[in-house]
């Protein structure tokens, strides 16, 4: 298998039905992301990298083009494409420990004990360091909690591919850098391929190995795509005084506030 | 310092003191306008005494305590009302999840639903071949529609977000059922539940009038055949007093099973 394209995406194209008629979110969309890679989708609101995201997912299908997975078409969503809902999206009436069960208990239910289950359930929740948590309800805990909670449901099932759909824009600023230096060092122990939908460019820069930066929507599709050749491990506090750091940063605002800017206040 | 204390004491308690009081102001007036027809509420209230002293007595088929009535209606109510949710639930689950069954049984709910549960009676009666069964029966169908109507919005409207939970993880038809369907509509389905069991004890009066038999629907059929009016009017307190006992008790449920952070 070509490690390269672990992810490609050729020529997709999605429209959808509205009351309005015909509304294109997305063309022309080329992108192949290799095995192990960060890459970060970045664009204005309303630019459709939800709408990419949900596409890989498998949620909903293109209405032209194809996206692959490992080499194998993506034509529903699945285990292996696991998924961070924007608003965590725990079930409220289970606990956390539940929460991450019910995703375990889908993936190796098959093969493994109870008692396995268990106990990758328990690390899943040590990982995210919500050990103590684990058997409150999503009602007793904290925004930041709830959604470590979800990446910990979506890493637990050890899946090929993380995807996040701005997971952490709900939070503080505070709660949100604690959390990008957690996802920084857990990427660098599962090596996962993520794909991350955000519009904070810090982030998308202090994380990424790969930025893919959309064009305003309707229509959108892929403007650019920057590769951030930062050493890892990433730390925020060195990366604050680098001047390639800040370089990259430079070019994605260029992009977004220059670039595309002007469309946003035409539309 | 003591008045402050029972300040908010006297507020809680005497607004509904002053509403009762007004209602049996009225009542005496009516009495009083009638020239004792309507029994006053000092009679009423003596006969109510006499009545309840003793609610479990047995003289006959047509003459047993205003105890009895009111449980011979309730196993009624309970019969026809736990059909209907045994039949009402699980029929909106499916109507509620799948669009097709849905388009199916939504001209049917609304062509049946607004027909009286009273014109069903008398099916009742032919198919079944006996006052009791025929009255169950009624129950059942007016029970039944609340329960299907709300189960099934309740599944329409589970968030797309647990839907999509769902769908990631790839769950099995009966895991969504039990895991997130389930729970999500349980508010919704007891809502239903409510409405059904309001509208069963409300059907279930003029059901024993018309089928006879023990049962506080009868009871005030036969009183009345009595020219009794103070056991109508007892039996009317007694209907209301049941009725506010069963929507606070299934209000209780509700909120028990109820999730408030659902939308947080």
């Amino acid at each position: 298998m070509n490690t390269d394209k672990f992810i490609q995406i050729q020529d997709v194209e999605q429209t959808f039905k509205t009351a309005k008629g015909l509304f294109p979110a997305l063309r022309d969309i080329q992108l192949n992301i290799a095995k192990g890679e960060f890459v970060a989708l970045i664009g204005h609101s309303g630019c459709g990298k939800s709408t990419l995201l949900n596409l890989i997912a498998g949620l909903t299908t293109p209405t032209h083009g194809v996206l692959l997975c490992a080499n194998r078409e993506i034509a529903g969503p699945g285990p292996d494409r696991a998924v961070v809902f924007q608003n965590h999206s725990l079930l409220p009436w289970l606990t956390c420990f539940d929460n991450v069960y019910l995703g375990i208990e889908r993936v190796f239910g098959r093969t493994e004990t109870k008692a396995q289950l268990r106990t990758r359930t328990d690390a899943a929740l040590a990982m995210v360091s919500l050990s103590h948590a684990a058997l409150k309800r999503p009602g007793e805990i904290s925004g930041g909690m709830k959604q470590r909670v979800g990446i910990a449901r979506a890493l637990a099932m050890e899946p090929k591919v993380l995807l996040m759909d701005e997971p952490f824009g709900a939070l503080d600023a505070l709660t949100r850098a604690r959390l990008q230096d957690e996802l920084l060092e857990i990427v660098a122990k599962t090596q996962a391929t993520v794909v991350m939908v955000t519009h904070d460019v810090d982030e998308a820069v202090l994380l990424s190995d790969k930025i893919v930066m959309m064009t305003n929507g309707p229509a959108a599709t892929i403007g650019e795509v920057l590769a951030v050749d930062l050493p890892r491990p990433r730390s925020r506090i060195a990366l604050a005084d680098n001047a390639q750091y800040q370089q990259y940063r430079k070019a994605v605002i260029d992009f977004l506030y220059t670039r595309q800017g002007h469309v946003e206040k035409a539309a | 310092m003591m008045n402050k204390d029972w300040r908010p004491f006297w507020l809680a308690v005497l607004p509904p003191v002053f509403g009762l009081a007004l209602l049996i102001g009225i009542w005496a007036l009516v009495s009083i306008g009638t020239k004792g027809s309507i029994p006053s509420p000092y009679e009423t209230g003596l006969q109510a005494i006499d009545v309840f002293s003793d609610p479990f007595y047995r003289k006959g088929p047509n003459d047993q305590g205003v105890g009895w009535n009111v449980l011979m209606s309730l196993e009624r109510v309970a019969v026809g009302f736990g059909l209907a949710a045994l039949v009402g639930i699980p029929a909106g689950f499916v109507i509620g999840r799948f669009a097709f069954l849905s388009r199916m049984f939504n001209p049917l709910i609304s062509l049946l639903r607004p027909v009286s549960p009273l014109a069903w009676l008398p099916i009742g009666l032919l198919v079944f071949k006996g006052a009791n069964p025929a009255a169950i029966w009624t129950i059942f169908i007016c029970s039944i529609w609340p329960m299907v109507i709300n189960t099934a919005v309740g599944v329409q409207r589970v968030p797309q977000d647990y839907m999509n939970v769902a769908r990631v993880l790839n769950l099995s038809e009966w895991k969504i059922a039990t895991t997130i369907l389930f729970p999500a509509v349980l508010p919704y389905m007891l809502t239903g539940v409510r409405l059904a069991v309001g509208t069963a004890w409300l059907v279930i009066v003029a059901a024993e009038m018309l089928t006879g038999g023990v049962g506080i629907g009868f009871w005030v059929w036969d009183e009345w055949n009595n020219l009794n009016v103070k056991n109508i009017i007892i039996a009317i307190f007694v209907i209301g007093g049941v009725g506010l006992v069963l929507e606070y008790a299934l209000i209780r449920v509700a909120t028990a099973f109820s999730y408030e952070d659902v939308k947080s």
